[in-house]
């Protein structure tokens, strides 16, 4: 059975001649233990897509089944790493991890709390950080820490919002090895959303597409069956991966192709301004 | 070790000693003597500018009560009231001791007294020595004195300001419903002057001051002269909580949601922290505005405090009670700047790095 769902699920915003439409009768499945990764272009919907599976953002038509469970209140249970990391800057690294196992483990004792924090911090190696302030922190060190908190409340679903959005390529790299160990080890069930499609490929067991939005809808779906553990090295040389690269960007940029004509369409015809340049008077 | 240097200079707000420490650092020397030039130099002409001008016009305005005082007249007074204190210290000092050995003769001769049988000279001796006890020294409050009442008085209703305006403003700032509420009266009682409150105020503590005088734990003026300060500067914390709460990031809120946190955690752990800074930049603003209100407020009451000071000499009204006046002003004005430095150390000390992601 499906753990988190989504069916016919579509979310404007505004009211109104304002009103826009932002996803369109999306529908997704996430299976347990699962690695799924969407992959869109930037402002086709993709946070909100994520808040709404978070329960941050409530559907205006259609439904979020969660266990079984109809629109459900956001809760630790789906853990979300947001995309500007938000860590409470006016707490320490382990305050803000500690913030989310204390809510979650209430009920066990402190000193076990303090060793999950440890352990968790450890894990994305920020053990020298601890007594560290987010602002003192570089992007990736507060992108490790963001996953460090969620990971620690231990959700049953994992929602990665471009947790690696802001980064750079080295950092990047080095923390998509980490999620890929985790995801390994403790086997949650993930959702990654990017806009890195060689990202998706090295992480994801199935790639969905994004059509871009306004009206954004999911697409047509990617298995991706390459081996465990992925190699980012071995990847660039293996023929199927190439393939599904290849694939997957072509479908992208069609989809925005068509998208864009549409839009043209919708325009109607362009008018041709003359190009004048007024003649300044004042000084005749 | 600099490092930790110019971050405390930074803290405390006295940026302007940064190039003296690079100066005795030896770190670029033409430089820093440029910034020290700019940094003190400017303010001392400035400064010295000043006196000239208070100088050739203390020269040339003649009051009724003659020269307007120079600024070598006020150092001067400013001398003679803390003589006038440390002389005030002294002789309390001296009645206290006159006292206790009073006291201690009449204990002695009520012992002698009953031991030779003759109570009713005893009875007459402990009465004569209760009533000693009871004698408190009574003399005008010193210039010293007046400056710790009204420094007591304005923490005082600082606080009470304080304790209202929290809370209120952390209300106004999560529920618009409460803000919608409250906006109207806030708006109509905040640009109220203190001296339009005063007499409510004095009138309302009369009314509900009903405990005896020696019972009482605080005075009656202390009372109406806090309240109306605490009245006067509430509007800004109000204000500015209000602000920073409502304008605390989706995304902490958002943290909070996910992790289910109760009301009061939310308030505790994520409103509260993230507004603070905005409270104690209202905070600030109230302090300054509460000194200010304060001294209005002692003057037109009669309240004790540098404003009942102030009017006092004013009725006194000779040219050393001007003087006296000035002390006052440059009293309250070194004051207020130092209220206003330490508010700035503690808003700095509970701002977190502003790279808020």
């Amino acid at each position: 059975m499906a753990i988190l769902e989504m069916k016919s699920v579509s979310k404007w915003f505004g009211s109104g001649s304002s009103q826009t439409e932002v996803l369109r009768s999306v529908d997704l499945s996430l299976e347990e233990g699962e690695f799924v990764a969407i992959v869109g272009f930037s402002g086709s919907g993709k946070s909100t897509l994520m808040n709404l599976l978070a329960g941050l953002l409530s559907p205006d038509r259609g439904e979020v089944l969660f266990k079984g469970q109809k629109n459900p209140e956001p809760g630790p249970d789906r853990g979300i790493v947001f995309q500007n990391y938000s860590l409470l800057p006016w707490l320490s690294v382990y305050e803000n991890v500690r913030l989310g196992v204390d809510q979650v483990f209430a009920q066990r004792p402190s000193a076990e709390r303090h060793e999950m924090v440890l352990r968790y911090v450890e894990m994305v190696s920020l053990t020298p950080a601890l007594q560290k302030k987010p602002g003192e922190l570089s992007g990736g060190m507060r992108q490790r820490v963001s996953l460090a908190r969620t990971l620690a409340m231990s959700p049953d679903v994992l929602l990665l919002d471009e947790p690696l959005g802001a980064l750079d390529a080295l950092t990047r790299a080095v923390l998509q090895d980490e999620i890929a160990r985790i995801w390994a080890a403790e086997r949650k069930t993930v959702l990654l959303i990017t806009n890195d499609v060689d990202e998706a490929l090295l992480l994801a067991d199935r790639i969905i597409p994004l059509k871009p939005g306004p009206s954004a809808t999911l697409g047509t779906e990617f298995p991706v069956t390459l081996e465990r553990p992925r190699n980012r090295g071995a990847l660039n040389h293996d023929a199927s991966f190439k393939t599904l690269r290849n694939d997957i960007v072509g479908y992208l940029n069609r989809v925005r192709h068509e998208r864009d004509v549409h839009e043209q369409r919708e325009a109607g015809p362009k008018r041709e301004l003359p190009q004048l340049q007024p003649l300044d008077l004042r000084h005749a | 070790m600099s490092a930790t240097i110019f971050r405390f200079l930074d803290r405390v707000g006295l940026e302007a000693f940064a190039p003296v420490v690079k100066l005795i650092q030896g770190e670029d020397v033409a430089l820093q003597m440029r910034r020290i030039a700019v940094n003190f130099g400017a303010p001392l002409l400035t400064f010295l500018l000043f006196l000239g001008a208070w100088s050739f016009a203390s020269s040339h305005i003649m009051t009724k009560y003659g020269h307007l005082p120079s600024p070598g007249d006020v150092v001067t007074q400013a001398g003679v009231l803390w003589e006038a204190h440390v002389e005030g210290v002294r002789a309390e000092k001296a009645f206290y001791e006159a006292q206790e050995t009073k006291i201690a003769e009449l204990t002695a001769a009520a012992k002698i007294f009953s031991e030779r049988g003759q109570a009713d000279k005893a009875a007459r001796m402990e009465e004569l020595a209760r009533e000693a006890k009871q004698a408190k020294f009574s003399a005008s409050p010193s210039y010293v004195t007046q400056i710790l009442t009204s420094l007591k008085t304005v923490f005082a209703g600082f606080i009470v300001a304080s304790l209202i305006a929290i809370p209120i403003g952390v209300l106004c700032g999560t529920s618009p419903v409460v803000q919608a509420g409250l906006n109207p009266l806030i708006q109509i009682f905040k640009p109220v002057s203190p001296l339009a409150w005063l007499p409510i105020v004095m009138i309302c503590v009369g009314a509900l001051y009903t405990t005896r005088p020696e019972e009482a734990w605080f005075e009656k003026s202390f009372l109406s002269s806090a309240l109306t300060v605490a009245l006067c500067s509430l509007w800004p914390t109000l204000a500015n909580t209000a602000l920073g709460v409502a304008s605390i990031e989706k995304d902490h809120l958002n943290v909070a949601r996910v992790l289910k946190l109760d009301t009061w955690t939310r308030v505790r752990k994520i409103i509260i922290p993230s507004a603070l800074p905005m409270i104690f930049a209202g905070l600030r603003i109230s302090l300054g505005v509460g000194w200010m209100v304060l001294i209005a407020a002692e003057m037109l009451a009669q309240n004790p405090g540098l404003g009942k000071f102030v009017w006092d000499m004013f009725q006194n009204g000779s040219s050393q009670t001007l003087a006296q006046i000035m002390v006052a002003v440059f009293t309250i004005g070194i004051i207020g700047m130092g209220l206003d430095r330490i508010m700035i150390i503690l808003q700095r000390s509970v701002s977190y790095a502003s790279v808020s992601r």
